[in-house]
């Protein structure tokens, strides 16, 4: 452990913050391995001293799973990364995964009070300093392992909101089953974010360490088809639904079913879940040297950011707002930028065109401009007359969001929906049918990991608040 | 993991798959799908039930090598096991009530056809099968069909049964005019020819699908269709579909997405090996 310099409040705010280092663009646009490289030990410590360790601390209320942020970086500031990394996966089931995925520019650091004169700490660089500690010291790492309280939950999905679930049930000593449709746990950190963001070892960890703390994974199990969401009510105390989104959303525009044309979902999932990414995998996916990703969002980066690793000299962007309204993260706008990724902003498609032989060639396109606020408070597009032209291009992947998958839903009559087919569930989290919670892309529709993840751990503390009433009603009866 | 309990090879190309699988041998139905792994790395295949036994707690699946993936399928021996088998996925076929119905079933397709011949039989709708292949030795399932009705065997080359496509001996049937549904799968000029026909005498006709596709729950779209001027997802939607308002040029076009890819892989691969096994089991079959 080295001496730890002692600071007045004064020179403290004079440091600079320690930004993570990442790959060259040139280099790492070239291949899949991760683009940060994360702090060393020195780098976490430095940042660690940023931290002024507020009474208030806005961070964790910025935070969807109130991470214990001040502590865990006191901890790292003070050299005890075992107690660190022993208080973060107290409060965090995943914290490899959001320390690489979170949008921390709008939660922990966006509220950091260092923020509103300078730099926030860099929270997120530290949260995944300090998990990748703890996933290459797990034997070191306090283990408890509970009395089993007799009750058992199913967990449908095995995303970030069905995973933290899981990691907050065992806990207690609930016998914890998840069901997953694929062959692969994980759900869209293994399928959707690519290995150059969030490297599928990772999540293969966070997954392992689960089931090593005794959670069941059942793969191969579509509920809805292989199982009824009934007769799994049937077998458990309790049931958590995170099944996510599901079905991919298309532009509904001429052309679409052309040779050439991928959902994000298809094309994320071939290349991630398959490992088309890699050079002998069986799962093939088209490589163009010319890839339009409609879309401006987390998942058209990471569509757009692949095709670029795939050799396309011109992967585009293709989004009908400007700069300033692209949802996507900050760093991966930026880290997109620094790749070479051109972006077609203010410009919205209005036809896939196809050569004689069905394979895409171009994209028929008008330029857009921003007229007043909408209902959503952002400036909707309006089409510039006249302003049509031609993208030429070989690949189109539509990036533009999703909607709710029938499938499991249906399974399940007196399960209330809203009008878009996302499930309908109390403040609690639970759904209108009593012992059945949700939570996830299935409840919000399209959102982020973090939140998914607040979903599970507020679901999993429902859950233990159920049981305690049916308990509670079971002794007065 | 998912034993192969029984293998038989039925064609150069097709072999049959006996495959433990309890829960999808219990709940499958005529029409629906499963998509099988063979093991780490290996691609999703979607691949339609032909028959199972749910006190054996088995299903049986008909595979055709047509690329690298099929090609390491057909090749494992009983004893070995599939890492994965999903499902059953899909809708189950839209059985008529009463009447009478013809299963036209071409190449691997007609092991697809049998479980819908054996859920129209088993609620008393008479059943002709009118099954076929290029020679007498891609003739396959003929003996199961023959259980649920009466069989009309054909060859391109009049090796076997009667000679020419099943679409002759269809049009006749047709002609005798009995016919109150036609269930067609197989490839998809063979489904594209029986849907003129049909649609000429106005039979409803019902053909299974089985575009490219990856999960298999609605999730990636990579199966969808034109039906009726509208896309449908094969997966969740299908895969049987009105064969009169199927989109047949856009699915053959699909189909042919990653031809490319498909033939490298065979080259990297070599051939597939069944040809020279069935030559081994001889006349026994």
């Amino acid at each position: 452990m080295t001496e730890r310099p002692i600071l007045n409040p004064r020179e403290r705010m004079a440091l600079p913050r320690t930004e993570m280092p990442a790959r060259g663009a040139g280099v790492r646009a070239r291949d899949f391995q991760e683009v940060n490289l994360g702090f060393s030990q020195v780098l976490a410590a430095a940042e660690a001293e940023r931290c002024l360790q507020c009474r208030n601390p806005k961070c964790i209320d910025g935070c969807p799973v109130r991470v214990n942020i001040p502590r865990f970086i006191e901890l790292v500031a003070e050299g005890d990364l075992r107690g660190a990394a022993t208080s973060l996966l107290d409060d965090n089931a995943l914290p490899c995964v959001t320390g690489r995925v979170c949008p921390q520019e709008t939660q922990c650091e966006g509220v950091c009070l260092r923020g509103k004169k300078g730099d926030p700490v860099a929270i997120g660089a530290l949260e995944r300093y300090v998990a990748d500690w703890a996933a290459a010291h797990a034997d070191e790492l306090p283990h408890a392992t509970p009395a089993p309280s007799g009750r058992r939950v199913a967990i449908v999905g095995s995303g970030p909101a069905g995973l933290t679930a899981a990691g907050e049930l065992v806990k207690t000593g609930h016998d914890v089953t998840i069901y997953e449709a694929f062959h692969a746990a994980g759900g869209v950190l293994l399928y959707g974010i690519p290995e150059f963001r969030l490297p599928k070892d990772i999540v293969q960890q966070e997954v392992d360490r689960l089931r090593s703390d005794g959670v069941h994974l059942e793969v191969d199990a579509i509920i809805g088809r292989t199982w009824t969401l009934p007769e799994l009510r049937a077998q458990y105390d309790a049931i958590f639904l995170a099944v996510g989104a599901g079905l991919p959303v298309f532009m509904n525009v001429p052309g679409e079913n052309l040779k050439g044309v991928y959902s994000a979902n298809e094309y994320l999932t071939r290349v991630n879940l398959m490992g088309a990414f890699r050079e002998d995998a069986e799962t093939p996916v088209l490589k163009g040297r010319r890839v339009a990703v409609v879309g401006g969002g987390n998942v058209a980066m990471d569509a757009v950011r692949t095709a670029r690793r795939f050799g396309a000299d011109e992967a585009m962007i293709v989004y009908r707002r400007g700069h300033d309204e692209l949802p996507a993260r900050r760093e991966e706008v930026h880290h997109a930028e620094e790749e070479g990724i051109r972006f077609e902003l203010l410009t919205a498609p209005l036809e896939v065109l196809g050569d004689e032989h069905g394979w895409v060639r171009g994209l028929r396109c008008q330029r857009m401009s921003l007229g007043e606020p909408d209902a959503s408070g952002r400036r909707s597009p309006q089409p510039i007359p006249g302003s049509e032209f031609v993208l030429d291009c070989e690949e189109v992947v539509v990036a533009i969001g999703t909607r709710a998958n029938p499938l499991l839903t249906h399974s399940m009559p007196g399960l209330t929906l809203n009008q878009w087919g996302y499930i309908v569930v109390d403040d609690e989290g639970m759904t209108s049918i009593p012992g059945i919670f949700a939570g996830g892309d299935i409840v919000r529709g399209s959102a982020t990991v973090i939140l998914a993840m607040g979903d599970g751990k507020r679901a999993a503390h429902a859950i233990e608040r159920y049981f305690e009433r049916v308990e509670a009603l079971a002794a007065t009866a | 993991m998912f034993p192969i309990v029984d293998r038989a090879v039925l064609s150069p190309t097709v072999a049959r798959l006996t495959i433990q699988a309890p829960r999808i041998a219990q709940i499958r139905q005529p029409g629906q799908f499963v998509i099988v792994r063979r093991g780490p790395g290996a691609e999703r295949i979607p691949l339609t039930i032909a028959d199972g036994d749910a006190a054996a707690g088995t299903i049986t699946l008909v595979i055709q090598a047509v690329g690298k993936s099929t090609s390491d399928l057909v090749e494992m021996q009983t004893g070995e096991a599939l890492t994965d088998v999903a499902g059953p996925l899909g809708r189950a076929t839209e059985l008529i009530e009463s009447g009478h119905a013809v299963c036209v079933g071409g190449g691997v397709g007609t092991a697809v056809v049998h479980p819908i011949a054996e859920g129209l039989h088993a609620r008393g709708v008479r059943v002709t099968s009118v099954i076929g292949g290029r020679s007498r030795e891609w003739v396959i399932f003929e003996d199961e069909l023959r259980r649920h009705g009466e069989v009309i065997a054909c060859t391109d080359d009049g090796s076997y049964g009667r000679p020419g496509f099943v679409t002759e001996a269809l049009k006749d049937l047709l002609d005798a005019g009995d016919v109150d549904c036609v269930y067609a799968v197989g490839p998809v000029p063979m489904m594209r020819a029986v849907e003129r026909l049909t649609r000429e005498r106005d039979v409803p006709t019902v053909v299974s699908l089985n575009p490219v596709m990856v999960d298999g729950t609605g999730m990636c779209g990579g199966c969808r269709v034109t039906v009726g001027g509208e896309t449908r997802y094969a997966c969740v939607d299908g895969p049987e579909f009105d064969a009169h308002e199927v989109d047949f040029a856009e699915l053959a076009d699909r189909l042919g997405t990653y031809r490319d890819f498909e033939q490298a892989a065979m080259t990297r691969r070599g051939p597939c090996q069944l040809a020279p096994q069935l030559a081994e089991a001889g006349s026994s079959r």
